[in-house]
């Protein structure tokens, strides 16, 4: 118990460092950032209950928000996807989900993807939303959501790539 | 009563998400609303400390770049200083020059962004070098911005790319002004509002800050018109201007405090 606690603060400090000093500067094509610390959001362990990871996520993007002067869309985006991650898991992996034994590690690669797409875009379009702030701005939020998607999920599979684990 | 407690608990999940969605959604409608951020924003103790010792490692970097523009602005300054013609005779007293009406400090930026709407820099003076609220931001080349929040050591710069900054600026060659208004897409231009239908413009022309808002004294320089056309009213033009900052590589700006403003202030109050 106390080694996942350790491994999820380890993770979540990473992962805002990691993001406010290095992916927030990438600017490809002058705008274009990927925001993989939503990973954190992500990998939560699923049979931990709702209350904490969305206390958790809360904080996370708050503290991607002090750093980058944005006011609250980080923490809004992030409180978002907590509350909806479980209808999301439910529509990806169906059955193991019900049975609330998934290992992320030894799920298949499609629905991996399709895990990580949906939470992207739906965290993508909360922040985008708040940050233009303007309905009659509708189609620079849908580019920016599109683009820095496509960006962020790449990153969020090279991550989980590179960091899993090769124990058989 | 017991129904009440039953329904909290039952949807604390919801209530929890809801009672935390709405405290981002107040920061972020703070931060869109003009000097409201005070809670919210990286001009403090650990995000100004992490940056700054970030960029004390990154300005390296840069460092010959940064030399290069420098020379040029000294070079510059130079040439103004020997060219000018100044009277040296015993009956010319200069009594003006001491007493200046803007005070000039140095500082580094060590945190740059233009990627979002509401672009905001950080500075390394803060209070403790008498930095306040609504001082101007200015490099050699031209306009940066407005100090929004301080703290001790740090200041946030409200940059000419956030949707939220209105400067004041005005044609070089006339004097029409407008307002200066981000629309947020390229970093290269900024918009320039509610020039009068009425003023000659043409590609090229110059653009300077007006000096009505008394944060900027009246002459910075802006950009250079791009291309323009009439709003939808048709009663004023758009104009796109190309700033003379690059603002994706920018180290060493200037605040400008403007000594007289306590003064104009109590005067517009009255």
């Amino acid at each position: 118990m106390n080694n996942v606690i350790s491994i999820h603060s380890v993770r979540f400090l990473v992962l805002v460092f990691f993001q406010v000093l290095i992916f927030n500067h990438i600017n490809f094509y002058g705008y274009i950032n990927p925001y993989p610390y939503i990973l954190f959001i992500a990998f939560f362990p699923i049979r931990h209950n709702r209350i904490l990871i969305i206390t958790l996520s809360f904080l996370l993007g708050l503290s991607v928000d002090l750093f980058l002067d944005t006011g609250g869309i980080h923490a809004a985006a992030c409180v978002f996807i907590a509350y909806v991650r479980p209808i999301i898991l439910k529509f990806c992996f169906g059955t193991i989900y019900e049975h609330q034994n998934i290992k992320f590690d030894t799920v298949e690669f499609g629905s991996k993807l399709t895990y990580f797409t949906l939470l992207t875009v739906t965290h993508h379009f909360v922040l985008f939303s708040l940050e233009i702030f303007n309905i009659s701005k509708i189609i620079l939020v849908l580019q920016k959501t599109l683009f820095s998607s496509i960006f962020t999920i790449l990153m969020c599979m090279i991550i989980t790539i590179i960091f899993t684990r090769k124990n058989k | 009563m017991q129904q009440i407690v039953n329904f909290i608990i039952r949807n604390k999940t919801f209530l929890l998400f809801l009672l935390l969605f709405s405290i981002s959604i107040l920061f972020t409608v703070q931060s869109h609303s003009y000097h409201k951020s005070k809670f919210i924003n990286s001009a403090n103790f650990l995000t100004g400390g992490v940056y700054n010792s970030i960029n004390n490692i990154s300005e390296y970097f840069s460092l010959k770049s940064q030399n290069e523009i420098l020379a040029k602005e000294n070079n510059r300054l130079k040439s103004i200083l020997y060219n000018h013609k100044t009277k040296r005779d015993s009956s010319y007293i200069d009594s003006i020059s001491f007493n200046t009406s803007y005070k000039f400090t140095t500082a580094n930026i060590i945190k740059n962004s233009y990627n979002t709407v509401n672009n905001v820099l950080l500075v390394n003076k803060g209070s403790k070098n008498n930095i306040k609220q609504d001082f101007g931001v200015i490099t050699d080349k031209g306009i940066l911005g407005i100090i929004d929040q301080t703290s001790k050591n740090y200041a946030t710069v409200l940059s000419v790319l956030n949707s939220e900054s209105n400067i004041s600026a005005q044609l070089k060659n006339s004097n029409q002004f407008g307002t200066l208004k981000w629309n947020g897409k390229n970093p290269k231009y900024t918009q320039l509002i509610d020039i009068p239908k009425n003023a000659i413009l043409k590609k090229g022309d110059t653009i300077i800050t007006s000096g009505r808002s008394s944060i900027f004294p009246k002459g910075v320089l802006i950009g250079t018109i791009n291309d323009f056309n009439l709003d939808q009213s048709e009663n004023s033009y758009i104009i796109n201007i190309e700033l003379f900052n690059d603002m994706t590589n920018i180290e060493h700006v200037y605040i400008i405090e403007n000594v007289n403003l306590p003064e104009i202030k109590k005067l517009l109050n009255e």
